[in-house]
């Protein structure tokens, strides 16, 4: 194994090390954020601060008795959870985090940071997180439990009601990038308009933007819109069931899965690894930061929007989401054919 | 790393990492198990009947409606990517292909498959009576 192999799969050892870590530590920023908002402090007891309170928490669940209930399909049971864990690392695959780099001049020639260069990256996001529907909904279904069905249920026809919307939003971004890899459409917004404003899509996909995010939250399965496990109506949702860390692997899958749609979003509309002051070596910095106002967001939001109902979602989702993109789309798709004639 | 080997080391990786973290829970954490502790939650009460049964035909029709659109956002993108080539022409095709999806999608708004809460009175006097 040359040089260069090791570096590259040391790139992908890094980004799952990441990953594993990213769920883990928005544990504690989600539990310390909730904290401070609410005028107390969170977890305190384990370590500085409580710093290490998700160490804690797993070691616990690994400790716990595994439970299936009787009714249940023993192997839909245990595959669900893997599904959903396979999925949120799997999507993450194909985002680039930074730019070429030589690593000083150690190669000869740079290679790119992130796990998988294809043309068709945002296809792959798309397809994988779908395949996170099928955690969910096989744990409803599997656990024989009310609950859990009506979770799974409503977490599939949520999820694929916001993909329309979604996915619509981001073809606006690959019809002004021209391009279907994260990579050319992040190369894409380097350099500024006017002097002073970076030339990100968010600019010029405003309304993309918010509906892209919208979406998110939705396919993400967060507060304003968790109804998969709205704990006031549905127990728990899909893993009512679940013990021990076959438990854990769900709101784990879901950390991941926001970490991607923010770095989705960071790499499509803000302008990935671009930023000033920063020499492009050391653009994953500002890539790490944007990632993490993204996610600041999202904590934010759960903590400060109430919960819509049910059909509220689907109507907003289905009458004013999905025309919106489709209307954005065809405007850009104009202004594009205006501007380059 | 170039081309599609890095996925496939992402999925492996996952799968392992869910496989160990299942494994290791099932050797480290006790087993005792209860007929109450294996009976499903049903707020506290005996779990009544089996919960694989019927379910609002909602979901199917979302389901349905779902598969029509997310065709029609997969034709979307081949198109998106060609725009420049295309040009205005390609828009008014697009544009022709809406307005035809329109037709399906204002006569699904109209029967009443995107309303989930209480049916409005239009939607309620089409519906056949009870007898």
């Amino acid at each position: 194994m040359d040089l260069r192999t090791a570096i590259q799969l040391g790139i992908i050892g890094l980004t799952f090390f990441m990953l594993i870590n990213a769920s883990a530590l928005l544990v504690l920023a989600e539990r310390k954020i909730m904290g401070f908002m609410q005028q107390r402090y969170g977890p305190y007891r384990v370590g500085p601060h409580g710093m290490l309170q998700p160490l804690a928490d797993i070691i616990k669940l690994l400790m716990k008795e595994e439970l299936r209930p009787k009714g249940a399909d023993k192997w839909l049971f245990t595959l669900a959870p893997i599904i959903s864990v396979t999925a949120a690392f799997a999507a993450f695959a194909t985002v680039p985090w930074g730019a070429q780099t030589t690593f000083f001049g150690l190669l000869d020639e740079p290679v790119k940071l992130g796990v998988a260069d294809v043309n068709v990256g945002v296809l792959v996001v798309f397809a994988v997180t779908s395949m996170g529907v099928y955690g969910i909904v096989l744990a409803g279904w599997a656990s024989n439990s009310k609950y859990s069905l009506f979770g799974g249920l409503r977490a599939s026809a949520q999820m694929i009601s916001y993909e329309l919307a979604y996915a619509t939003a981001l073809a606006s971004v690959v019809m002004l990038a021209g391009s279907l890899s994260l990579r050319e459409v992040v190369d894409s917004q380097s350099g500024v308009w006017f002097g002073f404003i970076p030339r990100w899509y968010v600019f010029l996909q405003p309304i993309g933007f918010i509906i892209y995010t919208i979406a998110g939250v939705a396919e993400t399965n967060r507060a304003p819109f968790d109804f998969p496990e709205a704990e006031q109506e549905l127990v728990a949702g899909y893993n009512t069931e679940y013990s021990s860390v076959r438990f854990a692997l769900f709101p784990q899958a879901e950390y991941i899965n926001m970490a991607t749609m923010s770095a989705v979003a960071t790499d499509l509309y803000l302008g990935g690894w671009h930023g000033p002051w920063l020499p492009p070596e050391y653009g994953w910095i500002w890539f790490l930061a944007k990632v993490g106002v993204i996610l600041f967001v999202y904590i934010w939001v759960r903590w400060t929007v109430p919960r819509y109902r049910y059909d509220q979602l689907m109507s907003f989702g289905w009458k004013i989401l999905f025309p919106a993109a489709v209307i954005n789309l065809l405007v850009t798709a104009a202004l594009v054919l205006y501007f380059n004639a | 790393m170039d081309g599609w080997l890095g996925v496939l080391i992402m999925i492996g990786l996952g799968i392992g990492f869910a496989g160990v973290m299942v494994g290791l829970s099932l050797l480290l954490g006790p087993k005792n198990p209860t007929p109450e502790k294996l009976a499903p939650y049903e707020c506290g009460m005996a779990a009544v009947g089996d919960a694989r049964e019927r379910h609002s035909v909602k979901f199917y029709l979302v389901a349905m409606i779902f598969l029509l659109f997310d065709i029609e956002v997969a034709f979307l993108y081949p198109w998106a990517l060609a725009l420049r080539d295309l040009g205005w022409p390609g828009f008014v095709q697009i544009v022709t292909f809406f307005l035809i999806l329109l037709v399906g999608y204002v006569y699904v708004w109209r029967k009443g498959v995107l309303d989930w809460g209480p049916v409005s009175s239009r939607v309620r006097s089409q519906r056949p009576k009870a007898a």
